[in-house]
């Protein structure tokens, strides 16, 4: 029974990083009908740009806040200028081939231009580890889970409480209602992409130190977000972190229990089985399908 | 017009068959190395560009036909008895990953094909006693046929050859077929091609099917060239790069392959020592390529015509408008 506490509570860290790329992820399908590829390298790209102030000497916090700026203008901004605005009129699928894209220009990018080998990162949280009741639990799983925790409900708290965050809200269910209701639509979608922008900065501090700074370590994240993601439920914003933590705490039970080689499926089969009974996801509502 | 691309035809065959003879070992190389990857996105090009099935797993094909083989022959079968055996099986791992298709479309049923590449590698990788895992298998001898080895780098290159004539006659002739119809009109508007009486769900199963056949044959092949194989050619990424092919090249393009294939394997195997630079290039140029030309590279000519007809055509209409004046 310990042994599946202690299992359950690390899985809880990693899904609740799943938790916030997913969300992020979502958000940008609600609001712009983006699918962003790119979403791993979204996490990957700010863990770089830390090590690039840390390494010019910055405190930890001081780099982080660097990225985060850096990646609001970069991720956020030039992203959605540069790429999604121009593609937004020919549908989904242009702009899911073109964020594949991005994902291999800023992959190799980091590859060719920084380093290929994988770059220590500094850890956020004290090494201590805690005996709770016979349960041993790492300062960094708590600290991990309960920071991504509270990024999600500011996040959640944002959109359902603030005029901002409804407007926004609206602008996802109805593009058109929201700007006769004098809704500054674009303003509200940029706004969804800096907050991407901003959930993958903090996924990158809290996954980078235990999966160190290298250009491929946003691959796997990536697909995991993803499947979080349709696992939750597409349109719920809610669903991003039960699907996160469900993929997380499953995992690492699998991996203990069944087989640690078939830790990646996962995801997978819990992803089939989720399209095959209730396609729309655990927490989604249903689409209606157009003719 | 028929003639001239029948003359164009005949003479690109002609420099496929004449010119590898002229190249060192890794010139000849990397022309089979193109013409493999050119069979199996043909067969994806079958899927995604014609059939409009959006498949991210069609590198897990390329896999099966290759392990087939490689455990058929390690077990004493023959490259030729391996080969049907190959292709049946991505034939029936085709049919069964296409029932996904019948209840997702789009950007799901490109996860679902996704997941399927990742769990057909994790079993390459984690199945030692059938796949040798990481290791992978080795000595994979070269098929011979009628006293005839094709051990030899441009032997093999003629076979090679070979097949990639045939497999893309056989798929002309398959597009040119009422087949090829159902296809294309469950690509443009499922619904109505249903209402036509196309049975959408034997067309949806079959374009996975005989994508993945093609994509089992050029593995089979695959294995043969490199004389060794591990997971590392098959995963998700590989898929992926397969799906950039099609895409670039122009999806439901005929020749779409031979230009998608040069661009994705091609100059990156020949540019190895620059590989990151060129990827990096290779996926700012897809970014440009989705924004100005989203048709892909070989709809440059269409473009132009296209442009063409509309000039000549307003140019008429002035023409006819001063007519009315004077």
């Amino acid at each position: 029974m310990t042994d599946f506490l202690q299992l359950f509570f690390s899985g809880l860290a990693t899904g609740s990083i799943y938790a916030l790329a997913a969300l992020g992820f979502t958000l940008l399908w609600q609001a712009s009908g983006t699918i962003n590829f790119a979403q791993g390298e979204f996490v990957m790209l700010p863990a770089f740009m830390m090590l690039g102030f840390l390494s010019a000497g910055f405190p930890l916090w001081l780099a982080f806040v660097g990225s985060c700026v850096l990646s609001v203008f970069v991720l956020g901004w030039l992203f959605k200028r540069g790429l999604v605005d121009p593609l937004f009129k020919y549908g989904m699928m242009p702009i899911v081939v073109a964020t594949i894209g991005l994902s291999i220009a800023m992959r190799n990018a980091v590859r060719a231009g920084y380093s290929a080998e994988p770059q220590p990162f500094p850890n956020l949280f004290p090494e201590t580890v805690y005996d709770i009741a016979g349960v041993t639990i790492s300062a960094t799983d708590i600290g991990t889970f309960v920071f991504a925790l509270i990024l999600v409900l500011v996040t959640q708290t944002f959109l359902s409480r603030t005029v901002t965050g409804r407007a926004m809200q609206a602008v996802a269910q109805n593009t058109e209602s929201a700007s006769v209701l004098g809704i500054n639509v674009p303003r509200m979608i940029f706004y969804t992409f800096a907050i991407n922008a901003l959930l993958a900065a903090a996924a990158a501090i809290l996954v980078t130190p235990t999966y160190l700074a290298k250009f491929d370590m946003g691959a796997s994240l990536g697909t995991k977000a993803f499947f979080a993601a349709i696992i939750g439920g597409f349109n719920n914003s809610r669903g991003a972190l039960l699907g996160g933590l469900i993929v997380g705490v499953c995992e690492n039970l699998s991996a203990a229990y069944i087989s640690p080689s078939y830790k990646e499926a996962v995801a997978l089969v819990i992803f089939m089985l989720v399209i095959l009974f209730k396609p729309q996801g655990l927490l989604g509502k249903k689409e209606e399908r157009k003719v | 017009m028929k003639k001239l691309s029948v003359l164009f035809g005949v003479l690109a065959l002609a420099a496929l068959v004449l010119v590898p003879s002229m190249l060192k070992s890794h010139g000849i190389y990397l022309f089979t190395y193109w013409l493999i990857y050119v069979i199996a996105t043909m067969g994806l090009n079958l899927t995604v560009g014609y059939a409009g099935q959006k498949s991210l797993g069609h590198a897990a094909f390329f896999g099966i036909g290759a392990y087939v083989v490689a455990i058929g022959m390690q077990s004493g079968l023959s490259f030729w008895a391996g080969l049907p055996v190959a292709a049946l099986s991505c034939f029936v791992v085709g049919l069964i990953l296409g029932f996904p298709a019948l209840r997702v479309q789009t950007i799901y049923l490109a996860f679902a094909t996704l997941g399927f590449n990742t769990a057909v590698w994790l079993v390459m990788r984690n199945e030692e006693w059938l796949t040798g895992g990481t290791f992978g298998i080795n000595n994979i001898a070269r098929p011979e046929a009628f006293g005839i080895s094709f051990d030899g780098n441009l032997a093999f290159y003629y076979l090679v050859l070979g097949f990639s004539v045939v497999l893309a006659a056989l798929l002309w002739g398959l597009l040119r077929s009422p087949w090829g119809k159902a296809f294309t009109a469950l690509r443009d508007n499922p619904i109505r091609a249903e209402s036509l009486g196309v049975d959408i769900r034997r067309y949806t199963l079959l374009s996975f099917a005989i994508g993945g056949v093609y994509a089992g044959i050029a593995g089979a092949l695959f294995g043969s060239l490199v004389q060794f194989i591990d997971p590392a050619p098959f995963t998700v990424e590989a898929s992926i790069m397969m799906y950039l092919m099609v895409v670039v090249g122009g999806p439901g393009y005929f020749l779409g392959p031979l230009v998608g294939a040069a661009v994705g394997v091609i100059l990156p195997e020949w540019l190895r020592f620059a590989q990151a630079w060129y990827l990096l290039v290779f996926g700012a140029a897809v970014m440009g390529l989705m924004i100005w030309l989203p048709d892909g590279l070989l709809s440059i000519p269409d473009r132009i015509r296209a442009k063409r007809q509309s000039r000549e055509a307003s140019a008429a209409r002035a023409a006819a408008a001063q007519g009315v004046k004077s």
